[in-house]
């Protein structure tokens, strides 16, 4: 294929019959310079895109776990209303506290990106804001309102407003925490597969078609592999905790369930997020091929392509160094073909490659612990199967070393799509360069150092005390002097046994 | 009849901003006085008072800014480049009294850290908006669709006094607030605050309003002319009844009017502003018709805003209506 076909493809994303005038930035002639991707610490662009990065990176972990948080918490005390079993509510609470700390974190760090758009990314705000604006609109509206009016009754409520009202805020905040992701997510993957619009003679965006801008072609895929990992990620650091307390304590029967749920979670979801990765990379394929041949490490266009496990992509050498890789089966993951045909990166001109590198690596990480989740959710059902899921020592210390897996994932899956979107913001259309905002070396340098500052030591402390929370033992078991079973286990222990 | 999109959106922005500054300039208020009060009980009992509904008032900055990108997109994209320092303070100001509500009940040892950080970010985040505010009015330098000054051009003794003007108006919603939900010695404590700040910001209006006046005489020709005229003789004179009824009531101890008789002078002020600036999006420079986005994006949210924005405000009454009543000390889930 010519390299300019794709770009042509991608322009085809518009609806058909939308009026397209090429805007001065799309119309950019691509000239490609070494040092757009030199790391050029003296370039306001380069800095101001540390600062979305870092900046966003603190975000997306909280919101991750936040999402997970609230649904798992609705699950606690819905349980907790249907058995009337103190054990459910002990755990909710236990949880409340730390989903606390993790949303007030998540909000600040929030506030910060809806104001750094147009911060440092002015030329993108005026351009894209009349389709990506709306779109933040609704989330601030449908999610963050509804988060925030219903957080208050659901952190301090549950005694003034009684148990059945309370549960109605705790679903409120759970249903906010899934609005904003289905929104924002929708402003991202617009991003990425751009569709349903027009340009206009000032430059900007402007929508003709809302629902092909919302369900733009990568949204329903990016969606699914987001909301699973923000209940993944969830279920790793409940599960740990949960491991943790099993480890101190096998008895503890507030462990018990925890581990025992966050196990199910994994072993459940864990399996379906590689589906639903899988479908995602192939419409990667259809859509940004040149982020898949980054992400693969493919430079030449190949027919049975394999499948290189690692190596160094080596950009100037085009090609990747000590190369371990499985012969064809690329192009069986990717065509479903033993000799399907691959494009490798030379297909496009080079001012249109990514980080050839970042992109590589950060997706091995990512598929690396989602099969690794896999691992554990299986281990788990057969220690479930065979009555061994809380005495089987390993498997906690197993659990408990993957606690922080899923944000790992998260930053890696997050890069790999973010990494690999460059050089442009808007996919084939708008250039990063062309993107940000008129501002001096000094500001930029400046406001990125105090961010730097000031996130290192808050978010810091909050994972300081979100752990010490965590080590908090949840739930006393009864008196040993309560009845037992003959095998000596409680009759509370054993009723939840059941419900498990 | 054609609908005007930009001007529902304009007065719709508008009135986003204004409820946040109503009501999260009460709980920014109570974090500028936080050092001015006796004891970690009256600071607790302090934070208690807005702890559950904090985070409410915040999102109406979220949407005042996601608003204005949806709607004014040349206007966000312009202003806040041009107002970059201010902006970036307050952002992480309001990062370090945020976190504060959950990281002080968490640690002893650095209990005053986090006090620290309650107070000093609502100082600067009060102050930041205030000369956010000024910086705006006083022009924004524009060209080509994009800001077109240097890095302090927001940096004048106007913005200064703006930006201390808020503090004081904060701290007056703030104290009141306190009057409102609080007992005892803290409640004392807070009509005298009250007074104070009400002193310093009937000062400060005066003092903001002259000087506009002689910022551009375009702010003149706009209030002389037409209703606008009406209301700008007639405010002065309501500016001073109100005070009076502050001033009074504090003098009673009553505990609800001087709460809302605060709210009235910032109404006030605020529609004596938007009269100066209005039809402008960057005052002198840009219109609200220049500055918005196309219809098809002022339709599509607006039809979101029509539903939503009733039901938000319903469910932020009935949280309000949750916590109703005095803050008794030691209440609150921490422990
Ligand atoms: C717990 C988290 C997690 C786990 C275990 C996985 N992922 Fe993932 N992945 C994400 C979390 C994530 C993410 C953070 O949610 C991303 C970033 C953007 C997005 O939509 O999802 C992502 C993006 C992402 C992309 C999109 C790149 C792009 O085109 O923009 C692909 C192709 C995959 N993933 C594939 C996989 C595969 C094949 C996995 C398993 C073997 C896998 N992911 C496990
Ligand atoms: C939440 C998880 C996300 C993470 C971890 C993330 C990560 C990143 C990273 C690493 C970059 C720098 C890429 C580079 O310059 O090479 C970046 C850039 C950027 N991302 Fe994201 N991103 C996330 C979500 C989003 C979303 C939801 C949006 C849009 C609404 C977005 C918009 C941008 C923009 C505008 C830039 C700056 C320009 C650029 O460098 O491309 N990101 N992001
Ligand atoms: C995949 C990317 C993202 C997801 C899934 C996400 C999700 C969330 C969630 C669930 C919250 C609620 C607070 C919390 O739970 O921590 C939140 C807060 C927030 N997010 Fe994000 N977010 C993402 C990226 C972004 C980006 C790119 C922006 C910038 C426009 C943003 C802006 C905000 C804001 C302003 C808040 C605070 C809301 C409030 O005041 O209640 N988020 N986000």
């Amino acid at each position: 294929m010519m390299p300019d076909t794709r770009r042509l493809a991608n322009l085809a994303h518009g609806v058909s019959g939308a009026t397209h005038t090429p805007s001065p930035g799309a119309s950019h002639i691509i000239t490609f310079s070494e040092s757009q991707y030199v790391m050029d610490l003296f370039d306001p662009v380069f800095l101001a895109r540390l600062q979305f990065a870092f900046t966003i990176s603190f975000h997306i972990v909280l919101p991750a776990f936040s999402i997970g948080l609230a649904s798992y918490l609705a699950v606690l005390e819905g349980l907790w209303l249907i058995t009337k079993r103190d054990i459910y509510l002990s755990v909710f609470q236990y949880w409340l506290k730390i989903f606390a700390i993790v949303f007030a974190m998540g909000v600040v760090s929030g506030i910060v990106l809806s104001y750094e758009f147009g911060l440092n990314w002015s030329v993108f705000s005026d351009k894209t804001g009349p389709v990506i604006g709306p779109l933040m609109g609704y989330e601030v509206m449908s999610a963050f309102f509804l988060e925030a009016g219903f957080l208050g009754v659901m952190l301090f409520g549950l005694k003034k407003v009684g148990p059945k009202v309370h549960f109605m805020a705790t679903l409120m905040v759970a249903l906010g925490t899934l609005a904003s992701a289905f929104w924002i997510i929708a402003v991202n993957s617009w991003m990425q597969t751009p569709a349903g619009y027009a340009i206009n003679p000032a430059g900007q965006f402007v929508p003709v078609d809302w629902w092909a801008v919302i369900f733009n072609p990568s949204f329903p895929y990016r969606l699914v592999h987001m909301v699973l990992a923000a209940y993944l990620t969830t279920a790793l650091a409940v599960g740990a905790v949960g491991a943790w307390h099993l480890l101190k304590d096998r008895e503890n029967l507030a462990a018990r369930v925890m581990f025992s749920m966050a196990m199910g979670m994994a072993a459940f979801v864990g399996p379906l997020q590689i589906l639903a990765g899988d479908m995602h990379g192939l419409n990667t394929l259809k859509h940004q091929p040149a982020k898949i041949a980054a992400m693969e490490g493919h430079f030449e266009t190949q027919k049975g392509a394999p499948l290189i496990l690692f190596g160094l992509p080596n950009m100037a050498k085009r090609t990747v160094e000590y190369a371990v890789q499985i012969p064809h089966l690329g192009s069986e993951v990717l065509t479903h073909q033993w000799n399907g045909e691959i494009k490798g990166l030379e297909a496009f001109p080079r001012g249109d490659w990514p980080d050839v590198p970042i992109v590589f690596w950060s997706f091995r990480v990512m598929v690396a612990i989602g099969f690794a989740i896999f691992a554990l959710g299986f281990w788990s059902f057969v220690a479930r199967r065979k009555k061994r899921l809380f005495t089987d020592v390993r498997l906690h210390w197993a659990a408990l070393a993957m606690g922080p897996a899923g944000f790992i994932a998260v930053l890696a899956g997050w890069v790999t799509t973010e990494v690999g979107r460059q050089p442009y913001t808007v996919y084939g259309l708008l250039r990063t360069a062309d993107s940000a905002s008129p501002l001096g070396l000094a500001a930029v340098g400046a406001s990125l150092l105090g961010f730097v500052v000031v996130y290192l030591g808050v978010f810091a402390s909050g994972f300081f005390y979100i752990g010490r929370q965590m080590k908090k033992t949840p739930w006393r078991n009864p008196d040993p002097a309560s009845p037992q079973n003959d095998s000596g286990v409680h009759a509370e222990t054993e009723k939840v046994e059941g419900v498990l | 009849m054609v609908i005007d999109y930009p001007l529902i959106w304009a007065l719709l922005i508008a009135l986003a901003v204004l409820i946040y500054v109503l009501l999260d300039g009460f709980d920014l208020g109570v974090g500028i006085l936080f050092p001015f009060a006796e004891g970690e009980s009256s600071r607790d009992q302090m934070m208690n008072s807005v702890a559950p509904i904090w985070d409410g008032n915040e999102t109406w900055l979220v949407l005042g800014g996601g608003g204005l990108l949806a709607t004014f997109p040349l206007a966000y994209a312009v202003i806040l480049p041009a107002l970059y320092a201010p902006l970036v303070v307050m952002l992480l100001a309001l990062v370090l009294r945020g976190v504060a509500f959950e990281f002080r009940w968490k640690t002893r040892r650095f209990l005053p850290v986090w006090n620290v950080a309650f107070a000093g970010g609502s100082v600067l985040a009060a102050l930041c908006q205030g000369i956010v505010l000024g910086a705006w009015v006083q022009g924004i330098a524009y060209a080509n669709r994009a800001y077109a000054g240097g890095s302090w051009d927001w940096l004048t003794p106007f913005s200064v006094l703006c930006g201390v003007a808020l503090v004081c108006g904060y701290a007056l919603l703030g104290s009141t607030w306190l009057i409102l939900k609080t007992q005892g010695a803290l409640q004392v404590r807070a009509y005298v605050w009250a007074r104070r700040a009400a002193a310093g910001l009937l000062v400060m209006i005066v003092l903001v309003s002259v000087w506009m006046l002689l910022l551009d005489p375009r702010f003149v020709t706009r209030w002389l002319s037409g209703v606008a005229a009406v209301y700008v003789f007639v405010v002065p004179l309501l500016v001073v009844a109100v005070g009076l009824v502050l001033f009074r009531a504090l003098a009673n101890f009553d505990d609800v009017i001087p709460f809302f008789a605060a709210q009235s002078l910032f109404l006030l002020s605020y529609i004596g502003l938007g009269i100066g600036v209005f039809p402008d999006m960057v005052p002198m420079r840009i219109t609200i018709w220049q500055a918005a986005a196309p219809t098809v994006s002022l339709k599509f949210l607006l039809i979101g805003a029509a539903f939503l924005l009733p039901i938000i405000l319903g469910y932020t009454a009935y949280s309000y209506w949750v916590f109703r009543g005095k803050v008794k000390p030691g209440e609150g889930y921490h422990d």
